[in-house]
């Protein structure tokens, strides 16, 4: 059995699954159902200044048949009086000491808020603070949240100050809401932080009703841009994650990856582009705590079958595979191949590659099965039919090298090799 | 001894409810559409014989174009709704759906199909508009689904036409036909209504071809005549006894059981079944269902060779029904006039035949089985007589046609079971279709227009 605990800056936890700071960690009743059900630690529902929800607060998008591919929330920070949170966050770790209870903090934009804010909590027994400059509504027309996220300079202020006071290890959540996260992740590395954590959610219109011609979610006639999370934000989030894992800077300190994590899987792969511990919202929020007894299981069976004995074993084994366009290798060139005796000839394949790609595909019809063959010489290996096939492993992409050696898109240009073969 | 009301009105019920339920919410419908793969050049579109295009109507239903859905089935077959209850899909649509090659259960392609177009014709969704009218007129005979399928198709294009139809009501075998379980009168009805809302389409009940009207006349008051007037009554079996009482003919039977309530009629308690196609199979699970003790299906050779689909074959099992392979009818016996015994010929299988089906040889054995009723139900026959009378080409009375429609007669098309000797309904209303296309070619070419 392999070792899945985690040491995320000194605090422990029996495996890198946390709750997201969001509603699944907003009491005491979720947190210990949470706990029993075995995740390693939460982020406490971010606390901060006073606030009022409204009613109807989350949309999502279906696709396929399947519900909550993407989930959108247009709720705020804590409602909940300070006080209240704070008893059972003291009341949590005094039943859970061995789980990681960070606490998520949003203060009001000045020194003394945040200085008080980051006492009573440290009082309370938290054992690390993450700080939102994530939450993409609501907040932000105050100043707070992705307001102080997307500009490096207000963050860099924001995290000196908590610095100055926190005695405990210190997160900041990054906001999606930018064109890159690495200005922002470098000026709070700078400034002090201990670790990152990202990413918050992407403003988004998740549909509209059309009957009412109301956006989701409907409030009395009206909607708001939401904040957009779940499987359908994992691919922007890994990415994000990268130039942060690939950053001098930024990657000096830890980081804790969110962004629709759903599976043992999804984990693995947060952890193998840097991230230390994965954070899940939406997941719970489909299907309730009970997830986190597969992804231990998943994430212990990967690791034993691979060989890695502690999850630091393989964190960020992936980060240098991702490279530049231009360091390539021209040279690789695969084409498709389709197994015959697994065919369903469904001709999903044909068609893509047929109106959309490089009419690679034979057609023999036949009644009523047609049968599809590659033709070789025109596949520029593109995947798209492997992609929509709907038998595993029915398209393989062979390798077959244009040449053996490795060259670029510099070292084509520079030798002037053709062009436009295609 | 025969007797009907054997059960109570409730038990009826049970006996007779729809065998192929219908999803009972969105829901179920939409996990099932959104298997599909939406395959292109689809096998299941190609093993319809009206060519619905299956991924299309599918994938319109997990869009929520229930309309776009229902028009996509009906633009190639107008009896969908029929169709989704009445056809043998084991061995049509979900028969070649690619999942059977995953070893997957198919896509409920019929199921899917009848949830569009039951709600279409609930709502009475307009789907199509009728050209405006050509001033052409064409007289069909027989309003089953080849004769209906032809006229929507012609109506559609601005042809005036008159169907006249020897019963009282339309639909023809999927009214008097077809299995209780499978299809209701009112269903029946609210079909053939949908059908005729297209406008164009004038139905002349109680008038048959042959009595009431020729072919001749017909020609002289239209620009073209389609023959689609099925086949008619069970084949013989040409062996001593068959005029006793008891001895009845599995399309006078049912037609009885289609037209009556299920009480008024009669069944025997140890009912013989003479054949094994889908009429047989009607016929002795109906049989049981109006309450007979014992049925048994009378089979001359081996599953095998069995034209029934194996679908077909598992709900006369269920019924309960028992089958006698390699036997075939030698005698009846009787006493009062009334039928007691079936004497059989024990059969066994000789060369394929050429239908590359092993034909069965008689045996020197025989064996007995006791009866108060044998069902016949091995084939229809043609008409004949009215065929041979109006000078059409045929073949033993199926109406001879060269291509898809066209008779000897110059102006005269055909199609459906009268041509094909009997098939399915979904057969017949792509003959309807194919009719059409060529009546409407024929008056377009046919400049000479005297009426
Ligand atoms: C017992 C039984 C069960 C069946 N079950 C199924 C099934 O489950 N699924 C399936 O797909 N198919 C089934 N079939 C086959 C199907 O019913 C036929 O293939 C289909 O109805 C043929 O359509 P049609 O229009 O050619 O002929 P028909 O349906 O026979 O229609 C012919 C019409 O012409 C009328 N007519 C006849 N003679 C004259 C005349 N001289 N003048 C005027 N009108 C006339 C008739 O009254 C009738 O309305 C079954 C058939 C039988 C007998
Ligand atoms: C309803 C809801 C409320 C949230 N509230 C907060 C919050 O108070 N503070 C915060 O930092 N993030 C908040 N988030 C963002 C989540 O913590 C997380 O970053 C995001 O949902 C992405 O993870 P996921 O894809 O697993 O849901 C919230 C998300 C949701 C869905
Ligand atoms: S890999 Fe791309 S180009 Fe090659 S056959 Fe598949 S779809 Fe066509
Ligand atoms: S997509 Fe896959 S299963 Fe379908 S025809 Fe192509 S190779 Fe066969
Ligand atoms: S073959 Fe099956 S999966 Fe493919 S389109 Fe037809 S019903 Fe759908």
């Amino acid at each position: 059995m392999a070792n899945i605990s985690s040491n995320f800056l000194g605090i422990k936890s029996p495996n890198p699954f946390w709750l997201a700071s969001a509603p699944p960690t907003d009491k005491k009743i979720n947190v210990l159902r949470a706990f029993e059900a075995g995740w390693g630690g939460v982020v406490w529902k971010t606390l901060g200044s006073q606030v009022k929800n409204v009613s109807s607060r989350y949309s999502a998008v279906d696709y396929g048949g399947s519900r909550v591919m993407g989930f959108n929330n247009i709720e705020l920070i804590s409602d909940r009086p300070l006080a209240i949170n704070l008893k059972e966050i003291t009341e949590c770790v005094k039943l859970f000491p061995d789980r990681a209870m960070i606490v998520s903090l949003m203060a009001d934009n000045n020194r003394e808020s945040w200085h008080e804010l980051i006492k009573k909590c440290e009082d309370a027994g938290a054992m690390g603070f993450e700080l939102n400059f994530g939450c993409p509504h609501g907040m932000t027309e105050r100043g707070m949240g992705a307001a102080v996220g997307q500009d490096p300079e207000i963050a860099r202020m924001v995290v000196e100050w908590v610095m100055e006071k926190a005695t405990i290890p210190v997160i900041t959540k990054l906001t999606p809401n930018v064109h890159s996260v690495v200005p922002t992740g470098k000026a709070v590395v700078e400034a002090g932080t201990n670790a990152l954590s990202l990413i918050n959610t992407i403003q988004s219109v998740t549909g509209i009703d059309l009957d009412t011609l109301v956006p989701n979610p409907y409030v009395a006639g009206k909607s708001v841009f939401g904040g957009y999370c779940g499987p359908a934000v994992k691919p922007i989030a890994l990415k994000f994650l990268t130039t942060i894992s690939q950053n001098e800077t930024t990657s000096k300190v830890p980081v804790s990856g969110i962004g629709g994590v759903s599976t043992w899987k999804d984990a693995v792969e947060f952890m193998l582009l840097g991230a230390s511990t994965v954070q899940v919202c939406t997941a719970a929020m489909k299907h309730g705590f009970r997830i986190v007894e597969d992804m231990c299981e998943g994430l212990n069976n990967w690791m034993d079958e691979k060989g890695y004995a502690k999850i630091e074993d393989f964190i960020g084994k992936s980060v240098d595979k991702i490279t530049h366009w231009e360091d390539l290798d021209i040279n690789y060139h695969i084409t498709a191949k389709i197994n015959q005796d697994k065919c369903i000839h469904c001709g999903l394949c044909y068609i893509a590659c047929e109106d959309t790609s490089h009419q690679a595909i034979n057609l023999d019809y036949g009644n009523p099965y047609n049968n599809y063959t590659i033709k070789e010489d025109d596949c520029v290996g593109c995947n798209l039919c492997k992609l929509v096939c709907p038998v595993d492993q029915c398209i393989t992409m062979e390798e077959h090298r244009v040449a053996p050696e490795y060259i670029n898109w510099k070292q084509w240009q520079a030798q002037g090799l053709p062009l436009n073969d295609h | 001894m025969l007797q009907n009301n054997r059960l109570t009105e409730a038990e009826y019920k049970v006996n007779f409810s729809d065998i192929h339920p219908p999803y009972t919410n969105v829901n179920a419908a939409l996990v099932d559409a959104n298997r599909c793969l939406f395959c292109y050049d689809a096998p299941c579109t190609k093993s319809c014989p009206t060519s619905i295009d299956v991924p299309k109507f599918i994938k319109q239903i997990t869009t929520a174009n229930i309309k776009g859905s229902a028009h996509t089935i009906f633009s190639s077959n107008i009896l969908g709704a029929g169709c989704s209850k009445v056809c043998p899909v084991e061995k049509l649509c979900e028969g070649s759906c690619v999942y059977n090659l995953l070893d997957e259960a198919p896509i409920p392609i019929a199921k899917l199909q009848r949830y569009s177009t039951e709600r279409a014709i609930e709502q009475k969704w307009k789907l199509f508009t009728r050209k405006p009218s050509t001033g052409k007129k064409v007289a069909i005979v027989g309003a089953g689904p080849a004769g209906l399928s032809c006229a929507f198709n012609l109506s559609k294009e601005g042809v005036d036409v008159t169907i006249y139809e020897k019963e009282s009501k339309a639909g023809g075998l999927m009214t008097y036909g077809i299995a209780a379980y499978k299809v209701t009168p009112e269903f029946c009805e609210d079909e053939v209504n949908y059908i005729l809302s297209i406008g164009g389409i004038e139905i002349k009940y109680n008038t048959a071809l042959g009595k009431d009207i020729t072919i001749a006349e017909l020609q002289s008051q239209y620009d073209a005549v389609y023959l689609a007037f099925g086949v008619g009554l069970a084949r013989q079996l040409s062996v001593p006894g068959e005029n006793l009482a008891g001895v009845v003919d599995a399309i006078s039977f049912i037609y009885e059981l289609r037209s009556k309530g299920f009480s008024s009629v009669p069944v025997g308690d140890k009912v013989a079944v003479i054949g094994l196609g889908m009429t047989a199979i009607d016929a002795a699970t109906q049989a049981k269902r109006l309450g007979a003790k014992e049925v048994t299906i009378v089979y001359r050779r081996t599953q095998d060779e069995m034209p029934c689909t194996q679908v077909e074959l598992d709900i006369a099992m269920l019924d309960g029904c028992k089958l006698s392979w390699l036997a075939a009818p030698k005698e009846v016996l009787g006493s009062d006039g009334k039928a007691t015994h079936l004497v059989c010929t024990k059969m066994k299988l000789g060369e394929p035949d050429a239908s590359g089906r092993r034909s069965p040889i008689e045996t020197d054995e025989t064996f007995t089985l006791e009866v108060d009723m044998v069902i016949k139900a091995a084939g229809q026959m043609p008409f004949e007589a009215l065929v041979k009378d109006n000078n059409l080409n045929n073949k033993s009375g199926k109406v001879s046609v060269e291509g898809k429609s066209v008779t000897s007669i110059n102006g005269v098309y055909a199609g459906g079971d009268c041509v094909n000797g009997g098939r399915e309904v979904v057969d017949a209303v792509q003959a309807g279709k194919d009719g059409a296309a060529s009546i409407l070619n024929f008056i377009a070419t046919n400049t000479t227009n005297e009426h």
